[in-house]
């Protein structure tokens, strides 16, 4: 349980955190800001680009590209602005956002799973019967 | 810490006392509280997502995201909020060198930013608005409008929450309630920006595809 070796590494590691900790883990330095903004603003051009340029004949490659540059955006952020990982706040910031994720995806997925399957199922309709609808 | 605090002040004067009298809670703990918020908060902008993915179709006959939108506004505005959190970062980083007036100057900067965010924001509205496509001419449109205005809402919470802060900065100095403050302030700030990615991707962008 307590050789010498792990309690140097385990009394090492703690000097470590706490050094990481006072000047930088809670706020982030000049070059991590930097780093987090240089990378959100080619994340965000790359996107607008594919769009507006109509760079891909297919409309779907577009969507999911823009998706999953959406996605290594918002984690872009979470780790150089929000500077977020597992040792932040105890873990427990990192516990809360799985938790929330989880929840934000069950409910993302069920509206549109159930609503798209409600969609197919309704009688069809003409944009005229749509306008005079109440 | 708590345990022991909580010990010597349950019973005092023969009398039970059941809140903690220490002064000082963790820090951690507001920030811990704070991030909390900003999940649930995380859950009602996916419900409003999941409500405008459902509805984003439904025109009633009415015009479609690719006659509305304007995207090199949404790309103004999107950089508008970029700058925003850079010269957020870079208040934060006055913070922790302690100079005051520097902290003031760039938040000063991140709430031009905000507001230049707001007034685009704005513009754009007033002119769907205008053109006969307000919240109330489709599902569609309820939808857009719900979603992005709610989120248009929480800037506007953000920067007045940033002028009080600058009020209390400049009157106080950066005392440890007041670095809290910014700190909260940080989070709530870099996550509209979180938000406002999945705004211009799932509503500009892909309305416009």
């Amino acid at each position: 349980m307590s050789t010498p070796s792990q309690i140097d590494n385990h009394g090492h590691a703690a000097v470590d955190d706490h050094h990481h900790h006072a000047d930088a883990a809670s706020h982030g330095t000049f070059k991590s800001y930097m780093t987090g903004f240089v990378l959100s603003v080619v994340l965000t051009a790359i996107p607008f680009w594919l769009v507006m340029g109509h760079v891909f004949e297919s409309g779907v490659v577009t969507a999911v590209l823009v998706m999953a540059f959406a996605l290594v955006q918002i984690v872009v952020h979470m780790v150089y602005f929000l500077h977020l990982d597992t040792r932040s706040e105890g873990g427990w910031n990192m516990m809360a956002l799985i938790f929330t994720v989880v929840i934000v995806l069950i409910a993302l997925t069920g509206s549109l799973w159930v609503m798209y399957h409600l969609n197919a199922n309704m009688m069809p309709m003409s944009p005229e019967m749509m306008k005079n609808m109440p | 810490m708590s345990d022991t605090a909580l010990d010597h002040t349950l019973v005092r004067d023969g009398k039970p006392i059941f809140h903690l009298t220490t002064e000082h809670h963790p820090e951690s703990g507001t920030l811990v509280g704070f991030w909390i918020y900003l999940m649930s908060d995380c859950l009602i902008f996916a419900m409003l997502f999941a409500t405008y993915a459902v509805l984003g179709q439904s025109y009633a006959g009415g015009p479609n995201p690719k006659e509305l939108f304007d995207l090199p506004l949404v790309a103004v505005n999107t950089a508008m909020l970029l700058f925003s959190s850079i010269t957020y970062g870079f208040a934060m980083l006055q913070m922790d060198k302690g100079k005051k007036n520097a902290v003031i100057g760039w938040l000063a900067l991140t709430g031009l930013f905000g507001l230049a965010f707001l007034g685009i924001e704005l513009y754009e509205f007033s002119h769907l608005i205008h053109e006969g496509a307000g919240p109330s001419r489709s599902a569609f449109l309820s939808a857009f409008f719900t979603l992005v205005g709610t989120h248009g809402l929480h800037v506007t919470t953000g920067i007045i929450w940033m002028a009080t802060l600058m009020v209390q900065v400049s009157r106080h100095g950066l005392i440890p309630e007041n670095r809290r403050r910014l700190m909260c302030l940080s989070m709530f700030w870099h996550f509209l920006d979180v938000i406002w990615i999945g705004v211009f991707s799932v509503v500009y962008l892909m309305g416009v595809l």
